[in-house]
């Protein structure tokens, strides 16, 4: 029998630290609707999304009543659309057929307008990349990424030189929101195939025909727990985190097998991520600062984080029977209200966020830049973020947003889940020519690590 | 024989009388057995948890959480149903 104090401490861990089920997100196959009419095939698409998602919304808000965890989001993954795509005469009309089928299912977002580039691109990932800059300003709901490094096959330059451009293109496309357009595209390296969090959400290749994966979250939580060992050795701050993971876990592994019951599709993975969202208390900056630190970003950080991430997962491993996805903390810079203070403060520069993607997951995630930055120093900056997951055998990712007419200093305001980017500045030297170069960056060796 | 349901019900806000007397009333309308039941009260703050079975076939989560959401209204306290399994699962291997 459960204890009244453990009751209360649950209710505790749903008012005041905001513990959430962040999203449940339903990954399905497209591979069979792939066809050479472009009607025909988002018909197709169409009706496939929205026979399997129908009951989805419903499924979540029942399982959220029933058992009283928020659950925020209700989201679906698709097969990257580059595999799909490449009969089709326009690849914005799939884009426009996926966004509507989830604005019929009422899901938040659709993730999957991607393409797998990591070695090189087929005419179809090229056509479909450049499609993007009107593809995701075109729509409301659809987020798409693309991957250009892994550390089996290197980075692909040619990839990374062409992402600068769009991701530009696409901030000027969608100026007038501040370019939030580039909130929904994320560029990856060694992408995971069963990632439940969007933007960067689709439903790889080896997946199978339909999945449920749910994303827990609950940073509030582990720093509510770091309150009751304050001053302690960090032997204590990790076997905390490591138990309140365990149960937070705990929550995502009911949710997901409940909903993979109650849809009746099969249960893909738990991700164990610590996602913030930019509500006070359900920030990781504030973790860090709990351990110790004055302002996140300061002389430490990275240790902290390093301590935070591999805590979480342990903690977790153990609480699901299937772990997926990213697992480990977030540090998106809009998304977290610790981390836009530390950015205002000047305490978190662009330096130091790479330095922290060293160890934790997932990379330099909704970041404003000056209006000004030049593609190439976009590419650039994606290139050495590709460069740490290519090495380190981890997952990384960049989200800017090169914010049309920003300045350093000035506020870029997204609202809701995506918060508010304090615009950081950028190095003023020019990495043009590095760039110009194309080509690939070969993998790394795998031995002789030191 | 069905597998037992249990929801844990939570009880909390500023003490008055009768708030036990409504919220078994109230399950014993629906048909729901309660198990287990522990109260507290911390200077006047009234805190009560009470486990009962839902299995009977005339007892429906649905309904039997909607009418304490109504009664919580009218105490002005905060009812709160819940299955059991969450709680189960968080503190349990």
């Amino acid at each position: 029998m459960v204890t009244t104090s453990e009751i209360l401490s649950t209710l505790k861990m749903i008012d005041k630290q905001k513990l959430d089920v962040r999203t449940i997100t339903m990954g399905i196959s497209l591979l069979d609707c792939a066809c050479d009419s472009d009607e025909k095939e988002c018909q197709k698409v169409y009706d496939k999304i929205t026979r399997l998602a129908g009951n989805l919304v419903r499924v979540g808000e029942e399982i959220e009543r029933d058992f009283g965890v928020p659950i925020v989001n209700k989201r679906i993954s698709v097969t990257p659309a580059a595999l799909i795509s490449g009969a089709m005469k326009n690849p914005v009309k799939l884009a426009q057929a996926l966004d509507s089928a989830a604005a019929d299912i009422g899901v938040n977002f659709i993730g999957g307008f991607s393409a797998l580039v990591h070695k090189a691109m087929t005419h179809a990932d090229k056509r479909l990349i450049e499609s993007m800059p009107e593809a995701l300003s075109c729509t409301e709901r659809l987020c798409g990424s693309v991957n250009v490094g892994s550390t089996k096959a290197g980075i692909n330059m040619d990839a990374v030189k062409l992402m600068g451009v769009v991701v530009k293109q696409l901030a000027e496309n969608t100026a007038s929101s501040g370019g939030f357009g580039c909130a929904k595209l994320v560029i990856f390296s060694n992408a995971v195939e069963d990632n439940p969090f969007m933007a960067g959400a689709f439903h790889g290749p080896g997946e199978g025909e339909c999945a449920i994966n749910v994303g827990v979250s609950g940073p509030g939580v582990v720093k509510g727990a770091l309150e009751s060992v304050k001053g302690h050795p960090f032997d204590d701050v990790a076997e905390t985190i490591k138990k309140t993971a365990f149960s937070i876990t705990r929550v995502g592994q009911l949710v997901a097998l409940e909903a993979s019951r109650r849809l009746n599709v099969p249960f893909g993975i738990v991700d164990l991520s610590l996602a913030p969202t930019p509500a006070v208390g359900d920030s990781v900056a504030q973790i860090l600062e709990e351990m110790g630190l004055e302002v996140c970003g300061t002389h430490g950080t990275t240790a902290a984080l390093a301590l935070l991430n591999d805590a979480v997962k342990k903690g977790g491993v153990m609480a699901s029977s299937h772990v997926g996805g990213l697992s480990g903390a977030f540090i998106p810079l809009s998304e977290d209200i610790g981390m836009i203070r530390a950015a205002e403060r000047g305490c978190l520069c662009l330096d130091k966020l790479e330095a922290m993607t060293c160890v934790c997951s997932v990379g330099l995630d909704m970041i404003a830049v000056p209006g000004d930055t030049t593609a190439e120093t976009l590419s650039a900056i994606i290139a050495d973020e590709a460069a740490i997951g290519m090495v380190n055998n981890k997952t990384t990712a960049v989200r800017l947003i090169p914010a049309p007419g920003a300045k350093v200093g000035d506020n870029v305001e997204f609202g809701g889940l995506f918060g508010r980017a304090p615009v950081i500045a950028v190095h003023p030297f020019s990495s043009a020519e590095f760039i110009a170069r194309g080509g690939r960056i070969p993998a790394p060796l795998q031995s002789l690590r030191n | 024989m069905n597998e037992q349901k249990k929801v844990v019900i939570s009880v909390l806000g500023l003490d008055r009388k009768g708030i036990i007397a409504r919220v078994s009333g109230v399950l014993y309308e629906n048909e729901a057995n309660i198990l287990d039941i522990s109260q507290t009260i911390v200077s006047g703050y009234f805190t009560m948890i009470l486990v009962a079975d839902i299995s009977a076939p005339g007892c429906s989560f649905d309904v039997l959480s909607e009418k304490l959401n109504k009664l919580g209204e009218e105490l002005g306290v905060q009812i709160r149903t819940q299955l059991s399994e969450i709680f189960e699962s968080m503190y349990r291997i």
